[in-house]
């Protein structure tokens, strides 16, 4: 199968413009006929729902959480980026599209990124006008900062909350839509398969988690937008519920999954502090701009920290990279902390942490100073660690965070089943090997708000799209081989619970295929992966039935999809031969131990597609070429 | 540590439940609360026991999704913090813990300490928003907010619909989580066409999801994990007073 | 948006009555409580039986007092309709259960407190307002309260009841600004203020029986 990506002809500024013209339109009086299955209630799930309805379609919204203002998305800190230019510093849609695309790494699509920054004004917009409390200037407008290392101020902010006020904004167009009729709300729902008549995305399965039905949803046409995949490495920022189970079962029915190795890790994280540890807890990387990175200059140096001399510490950053130092990019200063870890200088219990000191500025600047720009920061970091960073300093450790793979798009945003959309961060296409900060808010809402409204309807308007019931025997199918699933799961009775399957593929995954990999590693990794899935399959333990609430059986599915997904995200690994974004190879790195590209080679989109079990995935390749932004090699010495 | 965890069971929402004892070894003081919670469980699978059911998603403290009584108290023995945000350092070596589910009539039991939290989201649906369609909004900057208004509301809608207010209150009245989305759109500029509409429409799926009415203890201020304003609550009160009389 | 409510039938209509009227009634204790000073006037009585015959004749008065009565009845009413609507809110009661942490003693017992103080009340009108009101006997105004108020028992029970109606106002008075929306307006006058409906008053009318069996004991 030939990947067509779909580009529109013409210059780059003018692609968007072009294909919305050419798209055709479904006629409003016809709209309600055709019933759009939008699963997760995230940004993008829960802006395309909202906007879907608005425009007269007959929308079906799902997640599995109790109620659709839960999803991960409220968790993000930061800002979202949109180029408005309101702090007079050279900012523009340009600027930004290059941006995006050189800190991808040149592994993205050039017209797709261009359109997320064209859009992302408008979402700001439309947030604003949603009641979205973005942070203002004393002369009431809107206030802008510059994020992640960029040189302008683009990235809006509302507190250090922008995720929960962009989803409350997202939720509550929805709730409007529910509560006119417009959206029917599934709550508790978890999404098992994709069902596929006539290749054609027709319908879902879910289960419902409150008595474990199994119930068939058919629809004229089926959006993901269910995140990331970060908790195949156990220990992520990532909210416990988060799963690639949705994707994955969509993958296993034809969906393409593309660049499954880009994985974002997060540098300045809490580090792990108890062998139960659950999860991790990210803190802004603006602690950066004024916090001093270092390790102990000798092995195993176990004293207080406030002990060792200066002489003894290590500014690593800034003695590898004099002019950046602590401000290097996330990839660089997550890869760095791990090798010292490696190399046995980690400080903490577990010597799994390098320690982020404000002591300098402290005495600099005086408490006040460091508390006004960081005292919610330190307070987050007292709450979890019990302890007073102003006093001796923070440690941190890198984390797996984001996920820039996920199903293959074109420009239109469907994967390779016809019918079939994806959004937000389960769709792979503009963040390329590394995302920026403040970009995954912008890319969730642009492609749920701005882009599918229009892609959506050219779909159903130009596709002949017969009458599906969900009594058709294709869901039956489906039904059947889900209970098959999970009967087969209930009866292994063996000795071992889910979790403890998931954090060994964690410690797999973060030891073989994390910040730093290489082929013997990786080769390694798909060893352990399938040896570990079959003893899953063999000896995990499940309690209680399929009839009811039953947690634990929602979590050996998704565990049971993370233990396939892991060895996907490893071949895609081995086989992309070269080092780029947050994709580091060993084995090609240059003299100064950066990451080497290889444009050659590897100037493409890695779509694999799945031939069955047993069997390997078949890779097909998106050339990616770059007409507007060169490629160059990152230098930040 | 050592703790005895005096744990709320139920089948379902229909079956009766009650308060099972377990003994937890092993506990460390960095752990939080949750992860004894899945430490235990942990215990309970691997013998066949159905694992003890708890929401909880993003373990930071602001999706909301946790909700337990912990002690006789919403969220806990910390003020300002959810119950994903405890830890066990706070409490005693050999302490015993009693967790419940939130309970109020609004609330059913799902399972074990897992409740139904929907009448919140019917309550959003029957005016919690501003009703503005994608596309059509005009430029950000047009309509300056002063910098106090901006911040009193964004101190309202930093709620994260745990229900902690229902469970505090002794009427298990959700007050405070209507009125801090009342107020949040209410105070900004752009919520001013529907608010009379707003305000009337959530107060009246309130009442009828069964919640009871507030009498001004104030325990959800106390208790939110957010710590929102009762200021709030007059600000709604006033609302409806104006909506109806004046 | 075609859901509305009435007013009354409201959860927050009710509140918004119970304020009205409680307010309404704090009005009262005012009134009641500054003739009432007139006791302490060393006449030996006069002043007071003037004032109580002026108020029992007034006809300005006897229709206030009939407005009076309907707002005890309202404000009582609604009191108890609201804590039925309220316990219907939760059914199953919380094993553990420690709201001293997170609200005042004061805030929770409003029913009882209240109903104390009803039937206080009812004593009350019973040994003063029915004799005075319909001049059945034969001792002075002034004699009936001197008399009534020499028994310690009574006394006792007078006090016990004042402090509840104390508790009650330490609630009511900021709450009933609360239910109408201006608390935070005006927090701290209105915290002043409700010293006087907290502390003052119900300590005047304390000192009224305590006045007259520890100091006018023996007359």
């Amino acid at each position: 199968m030939e990947l067509d990506s779909r580009i529109p002809e013409g210059p780059l500024e003018k692609k968007w413009d072009s294909s919305r013209f050419n798209m055709k339109l479904v006629n409003p009086a016809n709209r309600l006929k055709y019933h759009i299955i939008v699963v997760g209630t995230g940004l993008a799930g829960s802006a395309a729902a909202a906007s879907l309805a608005e425009l007269g379609y007959n929308v079906t919204s799902l997640c599995y959480h109790e109620s659709p203002r839960r999803a991960h998305s409220i968790a993000a800190q930061g800002g979202i980026n949109a180029p408005k230019n309101y702090a007079n510093d050279g900012d523009s849609i340009y600027r930004l599209f290059y941006d995006t695309i050189k800190g991808g790494d040149y592994r993205s699509r050039e017209a797709n990124v261009y359109r997320l920054a064209q859009v992302s004004g408008s979402i700001i917009d439309q947030c604003v006008a949603q009641g979205v409390p973005f942070a203002r200037e004393y002369g009431g407008l809107l206030e802008t900062r510059s994020f992640g290392g960029t040189q302008v101020s683009r990235t809006f902010f509302a507190r250090g909350q922008t995720g929960q006020q962009l989803l409350l904004g997202a939720y509550q167009s929805l709730s409007r839509q529910i509560g006119l009729g417009a959206v029917k709300f599934l709550g508790r729902r978890e999404m098992l398969d994709l069902v596929v008549i006539d290749g054609q995305a027709r319908g879902i399965v879910v289960r419902n988690l409150i008595n474990g039905n199994l119930e068939s949803i058919a629809g004229d046409a089926v959006i993901l937008a269910t995140g990331g995949y970060s908790n195949v490495f156990f220990l992520s920022t990532n909210a416990r519920q988060c799963n690639a189970s949705a994707i994955w079962r969509a993958y296993k029915r034809g969906a393409f999954f593309a660049n499954p190795c880009f994985t974002q890790i997060h540098p300045t994280c809490i580090p792990v502090s108890s062998e139960h540890q659950s999860k991790l807890t990210l803190m802004s990387e603006s602690l950066r701009n004024d916090g001093r990175i270092w390790v102990p200059k000798a092995v195993g140096d176990k004293r207080d920290p406030n002990q060792i001399p200066e002489n003894e510490r290590d500014y690593y950053l800034e003695r590898l990279y004099p002019s950046f130092g602590n401000l290097v990019p996330r990839d660089v200063a997550s890869r760095r902390a791990k090798e010292m870890c490696d190399k046995g200088y980690g400080v903490g219990a577990t010597s799994m942490a390098v320690y982020l000191d404000f002591r300098d500025n402290i005495k600099r600047h005086g408490k006040p100073w460091v508390a006004e720009k960081y005292a919610n920061l330190f307070e987050m970091y007292q709450e979890i660690t019990g302890e007073n960073a102003y006093e001796a300093p923070m440690r941190i450790y890198p984390a797996a965070h984001y996920t820039m793979g996920g199903l293959w798009i074109d420009y239109n945003m469907m994967s390779t089943i016809p019918g079939l959309f994806v959004l937000g961060e389960a769709n792979f296409s503009d963040h390329g090997a590394n995302r920026l900060g403040a970009s995954a808010l912008m890319q969730g809402l642009a492609d749920g708000y701005f882009i599918i409204p229009y892609t959506l309807s050219d779909y159903l308007a130009s596709n002949k799209i017969k009458a599906v019931a969900n009594s058709h025997s294709a869901f039956k199918d489906s039904e059947q081989s889900i209970a098959s699933m999970i009967k087969k799961l209930l009866s292994i009775s063996g000795n071992r619970a889910v979790e403890e399957f998931h954090k060994e593929l964690g410690d797999i995954m973060c030891q073989h295929c994390g910040m730093a990999r290489n082929a013997e590693g990786l080769k390694k990794a798909l060893e352990l992966i399938p040896a570990l899935r079959e003893r899953f399959w063999s000896s995990v333990r499940i309690p209680g039935s399929s009839e009811d609430f039953n947690q634990e059986l929602e979590k050996a599915q998704q565990v049971a999809d993370f233990l396939e997904l892991g060895q996907l995200i490893v071949e895609d690994a081995l086989q992309r031969e070269e080092s780029c974004g947050s994709h580091f190879r060993e084995e090609f790195e240059t003299e100064d131990g950066e990451a080497k590209r290889d444009d050659d080679r590897f100037s493409h989109v890695a779509a694999w597609e799945f031939q069955g079990h047993g069997k390997s995935p078949m890779l097909h390749k998106e050339h990616l070429s770059f007409e507007y932004a060169k490629p160059s090699q990152r230098s930040y010495k | 540590m050592h703790i005895t965890l005096n744990i709320w069971r139920q089948k379902d929402r229909n079956s009766q439940g009650g308060l099972v004892t377990y003994e937890l070894s092993d506990v460390t003081p960095d752990m939080s609360l949750l992860e004894a919670l899945d430490l235990l469980n942990l215990g309970l699978v691997r013998t066949g026991v159905d694992a003890i059911a708890f929401d909880n998603d993003c373990r930071e403290g602001i999706c909301g999704t946790c909700c337990l009584q912990i002690n006789g108290r919403p969220h806990g023995p910390l003020k300002g913090v959810a119950a994903c945000q405890i830890y066990m350092r706070s409490f005693e070596d050999n302490a015993t813990i009693i967790i419940e589910p939130f309970r109020a009539k609004a609330f059913p039991i799902v399972k074990d300490l897992v409740i139904d939290r929907s009448a919140f989201d019917r309550i959003i649906q029957a005016g919690g928003f501003i009703s503005v369609k994608t596309g059509g909004a005009p430029d950000g900057n047009t309509l300056p907010i002063s910098k106090h208004t901006l911040e009193t509301a964004f101190d309202a809608a930093a709620c994260i619909g745990c229900g902690a207010c229902v469970a505090a209150c002794k009427n298990a009245s959700a007050m405070l989580f209507v009125a801090a989305k009342v107020a949040h759109l209410g105070r900004l500029p752009q919520g001013q066409p529907e608010r009379k509409q707003r305000a009337l429409g959530m107060v009246a799926q309130m009442d009828s999801e069964g919640f009871g009415a507030c009498s001004n203890t104030y325990a959800c201020q106390y208790e939110c994990p957010k710590q929102i304003s009762v200021d709030n609550i007059a600000f709604l009160n006033s609302e409806i007073l104006r909506a109806k009389i004046f | 948006m075609a859901k509305t409510i009435s007013l009354y039938g409201s959860s927050i209509g009710q509140k918004i009555v119970s304020a009205f009227t409680g307010l309404f009634l704090c009005g009262f204790l005012v009134i009641h409580v500054s003739g009432n000073l007139l006791l302490f006037k060393n006449d030996g009585g006069v002043s007071f039986d003037h004032y109580a015959g002026a108020l029992s004749s007034s006809v300005l008065i006897r229709s206030i007092e009939i407005l009076l009565f309907a707002g005890f009845a309202i404000h009582i009413f609604w009191g108890i309709r609201g804590w039925i609507f309220n316990r219907r809110a939760r059914p199953k009661n919380y094993a553990e259960y420690n709201p001293s942490e997170s609200s005042s003693l004061f805030s929770r017992i409003m029913l009882l407190s209240g109903s104390i103080v009803l039937f206080f009340l009812v004593v009350h009108l019973k040994n003063f307002w029915v004799p005075i009101r319909f001049g059945a006997q034969d001792l002075s105004d002034y004699d009936l309260v001197r008399i009534a108020f020499q028994s310690p028992l009574y006394d006792f029970f007078y006090v016990f009841c004042l402090v509840l109606l104390a508790f009650h106002l330490r609630q009511g008075f900021q709450a009933a600004f609360q239910s109408v929306g201006l608390r935070s307006l005006w927090l701290k006058a209105i915290n002043m203020v409700a010293i006087i409906f907290w502390l003052l008053i119900p300590a005047a009318f304390a000192a009224m029986p305590l006045y007259f069996l520890l100091a006018k004991g023996g007359r």
